[in-house]
């Protein structure tokens, strides 16, 4: 009986020891990472942003919802402890496609976004989600593909490059291929747009037309990889083409055309909508700050040591003045 | 190839310089996950003695629904617990998603069914003359149970580290339910997302590694634990 009974404490003791370990892992884990290891930073490492639990609960958070493309670049990375020290607050960012991006806005899970699609903005604003939207920066959009241009569309319009890119798929998919975003982020939105403006209906002639069209439903640069390794056509924006211009062999074959134009805009949360949005003085002060010159001077140069030339194009002095730029008003007057 | 032994090299010396963010990201997603089987295991150990020692109606039916719940995708559950802590959901208010805690909560969920399951599955390995022979040895029913847990105390861990495993290597629910926020809600899996869609496959393999080499380090210290009481 009394070797069974001490048989039977060691035996569940041991359960509990594994518990108490993997109790203890978490607290050194909270404490450890509560801690900001602030001393001992190379200059040239990125500022640690330091706690990982809401430990500094008196610092409100402030949460947007941002474009992929901004955020792969690292443009963000780069501006977010500006801004959390200005406005004394944590930026708090995710990043998903225009079309995820603003269902966060919708549901009220963020209070401010970052988004490149016109179309779904106006939707988003007349549906009374979105208030005070301005943009801030802006580049373009190209088409990549293999060098031996098999559907032979190298400096064509974009029209007219999706119209042989077409031709060529159904007429013979092993040589020609196009990878589409298919996530209604704001690049595949363009795409349709190219579609229309081509002459076809997207949803009947395009997609689903046959195995020429990939629809991917995966980010930019997984596509660019795609793209390179089935050696296909692809809509690509500029700035994360450029990322990954080391890394994939497809070129660029199109890059001028009025449908390329990608403006960035950003827009607060409405709350007489989405009453749980509580911080609109702050997504106000964002917005401002990006059209600051502070921030239109660091859009201008941002990766231009990296790649040779500024990812983005700032607005600031009318940087912009192809048809469908935006008003001077739109990126000049502050929000109230 | 090359990227391979890139990364293996990266990875060794991430570790080596004790890289700030690489250590912050690594530690939340230890103790983001061995929150999540800490919890789960209060839940899920108890729950599965008490089905094993009771005999009820549908008992099997009950065994083969959890056992179903081993293949639920990531994604699926981090959709589901989006639903419900999203601002527009029924538990909007509590403010949890793009929080480390919205994470613990679909990890749990997440592991819940597997860590049940093999807590069954641990006890009904442990022969039934055990039992027998803590009941003629003048042991009391709950002190028989006790003798059958610590029995299975081999195959119970065991299902704690594949929990634990699942929990640490998922990026589904992690990406949807923390939004992976620099700083606040990044673990390994949803960096190596992010890193791989920015194109430094290396970096993410390396992080990759690192992920093994923590799992690799806990089952080590458990299996050494477990030889030796």
């Amino acid at each position: 009986m009394k070797t069974l009974i001490i048989n039977l404490v060691r035996r569940i003791s041991v359960p509990v020891v594994i518990f108490c370990l993997l109790l203890g892992t978490i607290l050194t884990g909270c404490a450890q990472v509560a801690t900001p290891p602030q001393s001992q930073q190379p200059a040239d490492v990125k500022p640690i942003q330091s706690t990982a639990l809401p430990v500094v609960a008196g610092i409100p958070r402030f949460k947007i919802a941002t474009t992929t493309s901004l955020y792969d670049t690292g443009l963000w990375n780069y501006l977010e402890p500006m801004f959390e020290k200005k406005a004394n607050v944590r930026l708090d960012i995710v990043y998903a496609g225009t079309g995820v991006a603003l269902e966060y806005g919708k549901r009220g899970d963020v209070d401010a976004v970052v988004v490149h699609d016109p179309e779904a903005e106006a939707q988003f604003i007349a549906d009374g989600y979105g208030i005070n939207k301005r943009s801030f920066a802006f580049n373009h959009f190209l088409i990549a593909g293999p060098a031996a241009d098999p559907a032979g569309i190298k400096g064509l319009s974009p029209e007219q490059a999706f119209k042989k890119i077409y031709e060529g798929g159904m007429a013979d998919p092993s040589k020609v291929k196009f990878i589409s975003r298919g996530d209604n982020s704001g690049t595949h939105s363009k795409e349709k747009l190219i579609w229309q403006a081509a002459g076809y209906k997207y949803a009947a002639d395009v997609e689903k037309s046959g195995p020429w069209y990939v629809e991917t439903g995966k980010g930019m640069g997984p596509c660019l990889l795609m793209a390179n390794e089935q050696q296909a056509y692809l809509l690509a924006d500029i700035s994360t083409f450029l990322a990954y211009k080391g890394k994939v062999s497809v070129v660029p074959l199109v890059e001028q055309g009025a449908l390329f134009l990608n403006v960035y805009d950003v827009m607060a949360i409405n709350p007489d909508k989405i009453t749980t949005a509580k911080m609109l003085p702050t997504a106000n002060a964002f917005i401002n700050w990006l059209m600051s010159d502070e921030v239109q001077d660091i859009i201008a140069t941002y990766g231009v040591a990296e790649y040779g030339r500024s990812l983005f194009n700032p607005l600031k002095g009318g940087g912009c003045s192809e048809p469908g730029c935006p008003k001077l008003e739109d990126y000049t007057v502050p929000v109230k | 190839m090359q990227e391979l032994w890139e990364a293996l090299v990266q990875a060794v010396s991430l570790i080596a310089r004790l890289d700030g963010e690489v250590i912050e990201i690594s530690l939340r997603s230890l103790y983001v996950s061995a929150a999540a089987i800490l919890i789960a295991a209060v839940i899920c150990v108890p729950i599965g003695g008490i089905i094993h020692f009771h005999d009820f109606k549908g008992k099997r039916v009950l065994i083969n629904v959890i056992q179903t719940f081993y293949s639920i995708p990531t994604v699926v559950v981090g959709l589901f617990v989006f639903l419900f802590i999203s601002r527009a959901g029924p538990l909007g208010g509590l403010e949890l998603l793009f929080t480390p805690a919205a994470i613990v909560i679909g990890q749990v969920i997440l592991i819940l069914p597997v860590l049940t399951g093999m807590t069954i599955a641990a006890l009904n390995g442990v022969d039934r003359a055990v039992k027998d022979t803590a009941l003629s040895l003048g042991a009391s029913g709950s002190q028989a149970i006790w003798t059958i847990i610590g029995e299975a105390r081999f195959a119970v861990v065991g299902a704690l580290i594949l929990g634990f495993g699942r929990a640490i290597s998922e990026v589904g629910a992690a990406m949807m339910l923390g939004g992976n926020i620099r700083g606040y809600t990044r673990v390994l899996t949803t960096a190596i997302s992010l890193e791989t869609q920015r194109g430094d496959l290396v970096l993410s393999l390396a992080l990759g590694i690192i992920l093994i080499g923590i799992a690799m380090v806990i089952s080590v210290i458990v299996n050494i634990l477990l030889q030796r009481y």
